[in-house]
């Protein structure tokens, strides 16, 4: 067991877990964040996307403890004062997502992607996202959604 | 106010999916539940001699340890077969058992034998190992096309045949062949696929004592249909005190119509141990136990003329089935797959002939399109073969065959009540700069790549629905849909459907028309499903049905509502009801300023109590309340159609293919909403892309599922498409009232062939089967520079 102190969406929380334990499931059974999904076991889907300290994580392929003293953002986390990310404002306006279940991951790996390209192209946004697998959408209105959001931000 | 109709709303779901606060299975968890994991079979067949969980039940947290015995003991009902469909001699089909936790034999690899219940997951994975399993490992029956010369996978089962249907006329056929000037031959395999919706398959039962009711929540596209299932023939617990709930679904694509071995264990199980269990699939044992798309392997002959028109047609399929026949099974390779087999065309003889079979493989089933994308592959893919041979254009060919009156009598079963096929392609040929081709492919010969062209028109039949028809074709019952429109006391609008959206929009495009229809803000209107508490029976989501037919069914409840309003108004403004004409939200005596709007009917009808009045504003013998349910059957299937066409560059120095181009035009009738049917082609278009080019569920020869993680089966990536351009024509559907037709599965139909006949265009006409790997179009590359050689 170990003690993990991490600030998660901006609050601190202290919590005692065996060491093996993964942050997604930390965020998802410890947390009950159970926005950030667990799409697949072989850190190949891209649901689980998490921020720490900033960069944009598989968060199925890490350990907690490991993250001792980081800052966490979720999808949970995004809202602030009341209002949408405009990544997910622009994922709304230009139906990028369908069922949902891959949104989470692919809106955070998205913001990721502006931190370090304010304007990316739309092979770069395709490039970028590779590590995200979208079985609804064909991944169209989520490109335009990025560059949309690019555009805003 | 203006319709809604054909408008681009925002979606009413979305703020939910992009906040975190969508409510999937594996979101849920309820005190004290125990988590559950399952004992699979390592082997694809295998007889089981003994299975000792002694060990195993003194481990660590576990609760209980139930296996096939346990389901046998307790009476516990079988998976089933939805469609009953016979031979060509007459013969039923025949269908081996299918229990929930296998007892004696095992048929495939990840077939479930035993479950472990404990307090935590990892105590219960813990203790899986621990259960000792005795096999007798006998040879497994992969190879689809030597399944029938096998050894017999399941007792009194010959051939591990399933059935040997036909559909059309064999003597026509042959009398049409006979006059032919060209007899076109073609051997296509269509390749077996894993649907991966994103969200893994899970349930989480609860048993409440004191009720005796059990609540299953669970990833299904149709919850009434699976507690109908579980009840009747699981015999898990009557259907009134069984609640099944599929509250977000992170996908489905036919891959989640199915109620599962895991649902019907877990349902029975949490009565059993009066404790609630959790149970999530990991990816592996989605793609292992999910179960699998298309898998046909087909022998085509085109019979023609010298100037291209079609004579006749046959299509012999083996399709597989899996281990087990399971509710859409049986009826993907015959009624849904036969009857489109001719395509769009004109075909004055033709017959499908399917024999389905069992191996040692996962069950196969619905998937995105369903029969359809297997039939409209064959014959896009026979008629690009004949158009080469012949040396014609591909789309005169297929302008030349097209029916050009509609309604459209077509060959084998479908009356197509509209439709404009020369429209369409002469759209998408526009859109496609299909005369800029040769130029386009000097380019890229000069940069020494190889460029091709492929043209696809395609039609469904989907609104799965009429039930006097599935029914004579086999279905164990009708597919009608119901809907409740509930009008609250102060004027807000709840609305039932039985349909279920895994990300088809429902919470939004139903109460679109629901606004039209009553005149009541969008905002105003719920759209609840997925809860078999909540709403009237339903039949679920699948075959593009849901606004053919569940839409229809709101409408319809819609125009009881107004139907009552009128009268209540007419009461109310002293006026008869024939006078009495609603629009826009407000019912308006005719040649009067007297009106009532819709809110104000709605509370009356609530009997708002006013002192010392005893006057009822309802009309003599109405009753008090605003709700109305309607079930809707439509008269036929809705056909939606289009053209497809696609460019491809292929590197002939490492065999890849570049997809460049990709332009569609489809006909869907009336558009509810522009965004979300775009959003719907796209989604379907990239499935379709994924089959030809990447996509393949592999079994090795014993049995083994070598492409069980997505390190494996090749998932299409933002990076493999091109961003497609999409166009719409608009022939109604005159079988509904909306005249829409349904488009989900449209692009999963159309591009496969689409993508081929380029692949194929680009390699001067070589064959190759899907999917076009690197791997394989170079091998092709490298002959044709080999023979290039050869002549130079």
């Amino acid at each position: 067991m170990r003690r993990v102190n991490l600030e998660v969406n901006g609050k601190k929380v202290s919590k005692e877990v065996p060491d093996h334990t993964i942050l997604s499931v930390f965020l998802r059974d410890i947390l009950n964040l159970t926005g950030t999904h667990v799409g697949c076991d072989t850190s190949q889907c891209g649901a689980c996307v998490v921020h720490v300290d900033g960069k944009s994580i598989k968060s199925c392929t890490a350990f907690a403890a490991d993250l001792d003293g980081s800052k966490i953002t979720t999808i949970e986390g995004l809202v602030q004062n009341g209002k949408m990310h405009p990544m997910q404002e622009a994922f709304k306006k230009l139906h990028g997502l369908q069922c949902g279940f891959c949104t989470p991951g692919m809106v955070m790996s998205a913001i990721d992607l502006l931190q370090n390209n304010k304007k990316p192209s739309d092979t770069e946004i395709r490039e970028w996202l590779e590590g995200n697998i979208c079985r609804c959408t064909g991944y169209q209105n989520i490109i335009a959604a990025v560059k949309e959001a690019a555009s805003k931000m | 106010m203006a319709s809604l109709v054909g408008s681009r709303v925002e979606r009413k779901e979305d703020k939910r999916f992009l906040t975190g606060k969508g409510r999937y299975t594996a979101d849920i968890n309820i005190a004290n539940q125990t988590y559950a994991y399952f004992v699979r079979s390592p082997h694809a067949r295998a007889k089981i001699n003994k299975i000792d969980t002694s060990k195993a039940l003194m481990a660590s947290g576990v609760v209980d340890i139930l296996t096939g015995e346990h389901i046998a003991k307790d009476k516990i009902g079988g998976l089933i077969a939805g469609w009953a469909i016979r031979s060509e001699d007459g013969s039923e089909m025949k269908c081996p058992t299918n229990p929930p936790l296998a007892k004696d034999s095992v048929n495939f690899v990840g077939d479930p034998i035993a479950v472990v219940f404990a307090e935590s997951l990892e105590e219960a994975k813990a203790a899986a190992e621990l259960v000792k399993i005795d096999y007798k490992v006998l040879k497994a029956v992969v190879n689809l096309s030597k399944a029938m010369e096998d050894d017999t996978i399941h007792e009194g089962i010959d051939k591990n045949l399933c059935y040997d249907w036909l559909l059309g006329d064999r003597q026509k056929v042959k009398e049409a062949f006979d006059k032919a000037d060209k007899i076109i031959k073609l051997d296509v395999t269509n390749n077996r696929l894993i649907p991966n919706a994103m969200e893994p398959r899970a349930c989480v039962v609860d048993y409440n004592t004191a009720s005796e009711e059990i609540t299953c929540y669970t990833t299904s596209q149709n919850p009434h249909l699976s507690r109908l299932i579980m009840s009747a023939f699981g015999g898990v617990t009557p259907e009134h005190k069984l609640r099944v709930v599929a509250p977000d679904v992170g996908g489905g694509f036919g891959s989640k119509i199915n109620l599962y071995n895991e649902e019907i264990v877990c349902s029975w199980a949490s009565k059993k141990i009066e404790r609630p269990i959790k149970w999530v699939a990991e990816r592996t044992e989605s793609f292992l136990t999910d179960t699998h798309g298309r898998d046909h392997i087909t022998h085509a002959e085109l019979a023609i003329t010298n100037d291209g028109k079609f004579l006749g047609f046959k299509n012999e399929t083996i399709a597989n089935l899996g281990a087990y026949a399971r509710v859409f099974g049986t009826v993907t390779p015959t009624y849904l797959f036969g009857p489109c087999a001719t395509g769009v065309y004109v075909m004055p003889a033709a017959y499908s002939n399917v024999k389905a079979v069992y191996t040692n493989t996962a069950p196969v089933d619905a998937y995105r399109g369903a029969g359809r994308p297997e039939a409209t592959y064959t014959i896009e893919r026979i008629v690009d073969k004949a158009a080469i041979e012949l040396g014609i254009d591909p789309i005169e060919i297929r302008m030349k065959n097209f029916p050009t009156e509609f309604p459209f009598k077509q060959t084998l079963v479908h009356q197509v009540d509209s439709g404009d096929y020369v429209a369409g392609l002469k759209k998408a040929k526009k859109m496609s700069n299909y005369e800029g081709f040769a130029t386009r492919k000097k380019e890229s010969e000069s940069k020494g790549k190889l460029r091709g062209i492929g043209v696809t028109t395609y039609f469904e039949a989907c609104g799965i629905a009429p039930s006097p028809v599935v029914m004579m074709l086999g279905c164990g019952v009708g597919l009608w849909e119901s809907a409740e429109v509930r009008f609250n006391p102060t004027g807000q609008v709840t609305v039932y459907t039985g349909s279920h959206s895994h990300g088809q929009s429902h919470q939004t495009t139903f109460a679109q028309i629901t606004a039209d229809e009553l005149g009541v803000p969008i905002e105003n209107i719920d759209i609840v499903h997925g809860d078999t508490d909540k709403g009237t029976f339903g039949m679920g989501t699948y075959g593009s049905r849901s606004l053919t037919v569940g839409g229809i069914a709101i409408v319809n409840a819609c125009k009881k509502i107004v139907e009552k309003g009128k009268r209540v108004a007419a009461k109310m403004l002293e006026a008869s009801p024939e006078d009495v004409e609603f629009k826009n939200g407000e019912f308006v005596v005719a040649k009067s300023n007297k009106k009532k709007t819709i809110g104000e009917i709605a509370f009356a009808c609530y009997l708002p109590g006013v002192r010392d009045e005893v006057k009822s504003p309802l009309p003599e013998g109405e009753e008090p309340g605003l709700k109305e349910t309607a079930f809707f059957d439509p008269a036929n299937f809705s056909f939606p159609a289009g053209s497809h066409i696609a460019e491809v560059e292929i590197d002939p120095e490492t065999g890849e293919v570049k997809l460049d181009k990709y332009t569609a035009v489809d006909d869907f009738g009336t558009i509810v909403n522009p965004t979300i049917v775009e959003g719907q082609v796209h989604g379907g278009i990239a499935q379709g892309i994924g089959q030809a080019l990447t996509e393949n569920a592999v079994y090795d020869k014993t049995g083994q599922l070598i492409t069980a993680s997505y390190m494996d089966y090749t998932m299409p990536r933002a990076d493999d498409f091109p961003e497609f351009n999409l166009g719409f024509t608009c022939t109604k559907a005159t079988t509904n009232p909306l005249g829409v037709k349904g488009c989900g599965e449209a692009g999963a139909i159309a591009a496969p062939p689409t993508v081929m006949n380029a692949v194929i265009n680009a390699l001067g006409g070589q064959e190759i089967q899907m999917p076009a790997t690197a791997e394989k179009v170079w091998k092709v590359c490298k002959n044709l520079k080999k023979s290039k050689n050869k002549v130079a």
